[in-house]
């Protein structure tokens, strides 16, 4: 199979990967550039494990060829700014809002997507902007507040 | 050790040398280790919170070692809801013996009384100051290696200043940043990547394999009918694989039951009936006026974890290193040098963590792939990950269940009598159980045997599929049957709770049910059979809650109670749920109250009973592992969907403080409770008892239609 070089900017940072036109961008993230936070789930882009920031939207990279992804990438790693986590990346601690965590880093980027657009969403704007995103352990519930704290929106009621 | 000595706490009495559970050979740091795995649940932090109150040092200063066969305690599987309880017991007496030996030979350095020193954050000081002495200065090694002697006081509860606290995650900050931390983010040196062929159904042998015109960096392992590649990439071996698909031909066996009459397949099959409990009503029985009876059934769940399964091997002549995030380490080195005949001696697992397991998943089997692809690939290490379907179609299963319950009420509405039978396949699949290995591809091996059927473990109210099938209501008569089944054309094993989920939901739907037949309300008519004051406790704070006595009417709007201890000895937890019913099934509050006994994390608990429900309403709304006669064939996850974001009720959780008590686990309180309760809900809303799970808008259609 033919091999050609792709330039992508992940992270801020010009990159060059040789290889077949068809290959997912999660796995050249992953395998050619060393990034573990994207991670994959299904292959299918049907549960959000591997979801990365291409020009600001949040979207799969295991059934994206990096032939087609055009645009600068950001992945959990490029979040943290002048030494300081996102503010999504601190809710997250904050609100304890994971279990196993494999899902988180494709949620923290569907969030980091919402608030850009939506810098105030209701809850429910928020439960939809992660529907695509699958929980397994069923921490949903503090995602959700997570991503609202995040909105710098009161998270009172919450159960504890 | 003298018979009048008292018992030794959890997994130290399996394991006393204290040096095994704990050392100070990093400077300013506590090295711990447990037998028990971190998969998402907090049980690290938990622990670490035990060791820092006995060692009296700051929580950041303790350091969980990794869990590995080579170094760690042999807490056997992370499974039953029983770190806290096996590895938090033992840790805190290793602990609190470590604390009071180290003092005891600073006292003697020092040439003054134990009882003059005191230990601030690892330095030993004594009223005078500073003593220059610390816990990294003695010979903590020399000292610490000796076995557990006779137990000494813990720290009581009442001065916990570490333990019995919120403590955040020790693993969070990784998992929002991406640093590599699962097994699946490892790369070791030379590492190459190996993927299996599975068959195209659960019965298949390989007939033939024409050449599938592999590049020549693909190696291809073929033994049997296990058909696996090794390359030097993940692409390769990806690509490699598709080809050794699309080239071999398999005959077929169909093997599978018919999907469409789970119910018949489960009565019909032959079973093995043993007896849970028998205790007959006496004279009691001739009170009876009204029997009812019911028949409550859920189908096979999938694991589904969030990751398909990892794992990696590598070969040093005759021994193998293996890396997994089996939930049972010991256990997996037990059955791969039973597979291949080996000395256990000659296997080594390193667990390193993966994504959320809910119990017996594909992460043994992936390794005995890992193991047996390795051998092709000389001394290199092979990396081995599953896909999408394999984790679907393959990882085994949480059985499909059948329970009959019956049960006699007096003329003033008590319950007299009580049976319960319950028909399943068993749940104690893991690897050793019954004496064999039970890893997936050594099935498919040349001279390979297909795996027996599951055990089911004691035929108790504790263990297997009659987990939770002895209600803990005051029944005078009760007689509980176990059917288990001799025939495993799925293959089964542990997820979360076993067969508390089924026997739950169905004990706590056929409560309401009497309770609609006595005339009484759900709630007073269970609070009416139960004694047990912590049982009554959660029932009714979970109904205070939920607002239970003022509780609305509305169309299409239900609420329904339900509550268990949780394997008849463990955790309690009551749950109040509300559904509404329109279009769809939707749950849109729970209300849970538990009683763990004493608690160390208490956000610990609190997300391990949020997650539980959360995860039980998805498998009793939606869930149902869907095949034909030759596979299965909920692949992914549009066929086997899961609920999401905006399908997931809200959930509040409360702990009952009944800190006098001892600590139990929190993972799997929920699963039954939070069946019975949505059940309830359901049939409040509709008018009409669904008794076959999942409570889809098809199945609710169904059973109007039937009413």
């Amino acid at each position: 199979m033919d091999e050609d070089e792709f330039r992508l900017t992940v992270n801020g940072a010009e990159r060059s990967v040789t290889c077949e036109p068809d290959t997912p961008l999660l796995d050249v993230l992953r395998h050619d550039l060393g990034l573990a936070g994207p991670r994959f789930g299904c292959g299918m882009g049907l549960c959000g494990a591997c979801f990365v920031l291409i020009e600001g939207r949040a979207r799969s990279s295991c059934d994206l060829p990096v032939s087609a992804a055009g645009g600068p990438i950001i992945t959990v790693e490029g979040l943290p700014a002048s030494g300081r986590l996102h503010p999504v990346q601190q809710a997250f601690i904050d609100e304890q809002a994971a279990q196993c965590g494999y899902c988180t880093s494709g949620m923290v980027i569907t969030a980091v997507a919402l608030l850009r657009d939506h810098p105030s969403p209701t809850e429910q704007e928020v439960r939809e902007a992660l529907d695509g995103n699958l929980c397994r352990c069923g921490a949903h519930g503090r995602i959700v507040r997570a991503v609202l704290k995040a909105a710098g929106q009161d998270t009172a009621g919450q159960s504890r | 050790m003298p018979a009048s000595s008292p018992p030794l706490a959890g997994s130290l009495a399996a394991n006393p040398v204290l040096a095994r559970w704990l050392d100070f050979s990093r400077d300013g740091e506590v090295t711990i280790r447990s037998g028990k795995v971190e998969f998402g649940q907090g049980i690290w932090t938990a622990l670490a919170q035990v060791a820092a109150e006995e060692l009296q040092v700051a929580l950041a200063r303790v350091r969980v070692a990794p869990v590995s066969t080579s170094t760690s305690p042999d807490e056997g599987f992370t499974a039953g809801s029983r770190s806290v309880q096996d590895s938090g017991s033992a840790l805190r007496q290793a602990c609190a013996l470590a604390r009071d030996l180290l003092l005891a030979a600073a006292a003697a350095r020092l040439e003054v009384s134990p009882a003059a020193l005191t230990m601030t954050d690892g330095q030993i000081r004594t009223a005078a100051g500073p003593t220059g002495l610390s816990y990294w200065s003695l010979d903590a090694a020399g000292i610490l290696d000796r076995p557990a002697g006779a137990p000494v006081p813990a720290r009581p509860p009442g001065e916990w200043s570490v333990a019995g606290r919120s403590a955040p995650r020790l693993d969070i900050p990784d998992k929002v940043t991406g640093r590599p931390r699962f097994l699946h983010d490892l790369v070791l040196p030379d590492m190459a990547y190996g993927r299996v062929v599975r068959p195209p159904a659960v019965a298949a042998e390989l007939s033939e394999l024409p050449d599938p015109g592999l590049s020549r960096e693909a190696v291809l392992v073929r033994d049997g009918s296990f058909l696996g590649v090794v390359a030097p990439t993940d692409r390769a071996a990806l690509r490699a694989a598709r080809q050794v698909a699309r080239a071999a031909r398999w005959r077929v066996t169909q093997s599978l039951p018919d999907p469409r009459d789970l119910r018949g397949f489960l009565l019909a099959a032959p079973s093995e009936t043993l007896t849970v409990l028998d205790r007959p009503a006496g004279d009691a029985a001739g009170l009876v006026t009204r029997t009812l009876t019911a028949e409550f059934t859920r189908p096979f769940l999938a694991h589904a974890s969030m990751a398909p399964s990892c794992a990696i091997a590598r070969w040093d002549g005759g021994s193998v290193t293996v890396w997994s995030h089996s939930q049972g380490i010991f256990a997996l080195r037990g059955a791969i040098a039973a597979g291949l005949g080996l000395e256990v001696g000659q296997v080594t697992v390193h667990h390193v963590e993966g994504a959320g397991a809910y119990g017996h998943n594909g992460a043994d089997d992936v390794a005995m792939d890992a193991v047996l692809l390795a051998r092709a690939a000389g001394g290199r290490a092979v990396r081995v990950l599953w896909t999408r379907e394999d984790e679907m179609c393959w990882a085994p299963l949480g059985s499909a269940m059948l329970a009959r319950l019956s049960a006699g009420l007096d003329a003033g509405g008590r319950i007299v009598t009580w049976r319960q039978d319950v028909w399943s396949n068993g749940f104690i699949g893991r690897p050793g159980s019954g004496g064999e290995p039970r890893l997936l591809p050594l099935a498919h091996l040349a001279g390979g045997r297909p795996m027996s059927p599951a055990p089911d473990g004691p035929p108790t109210g504790a263990m297997g599929s009659t987990r939770n099938a002895v209600p803990g209501y005051d029944i005078p008569g009760m007689h509980v049957t176990r059917h288990r089944l001799l025939d495993m054309p799925v293959r089964t094993s542990s997820l979360r709770s076993l067969g508390a989920h089924l026997n739950v939901f169905a004990i706590e739907s056929f409560m309401d049910e009497l309770a609609a037949a006595a005339g009484a309300d759900p709630v007073e008519f269970r609070l009416a059979h139960l004694t047990d004051p912590r049982a009554r406790q959660v029932l009714t704070e979970a109904a205070r809650m939920a607002g239970w006595d003022t509780r609305g009417r509305r169309d299409g709007t239900g609420y329904g109670a339900g509550v268990a201890r949780y394997k008849g000895d463990a955790g309690y937890c009551a749950a109040v749920a509300e559904v509404e019913a329109d279009t769809d099934i939707r749950v849109r509050r729970l209300w849970l109250a538990v009683d763990v006994g004493r608690v160390i994390n208490p956000d610990g608990v609190i997300n391990q009973v949020e997650g539980g429900a959360v995860q039980s309403a998805s498998w009793t709304l939606r869930e149902q592992v869907r095949f034909d006669r030759d596979r299965i064939t909920s692949a992914a996850w549009d066929s086997y969907p899961i609920l999401r974001f905006t399908e997931v009720p809200e959930v509040m959780v409360r702990i009952v403080d009944t800190s006098g008590e001892a600590e139990t686990g929190a993972g799997e309180l929920a699963q039954g409770p939070v069946a019975g309760a949505i059940g309830n809900a359901v049939a409040d809303a509709v008018g009409v008892r669904v008794r076959d799970l999942p409570l889809t808008r098809e199945q609710v259609a169904r059973a109007i239609e039937e009413n």
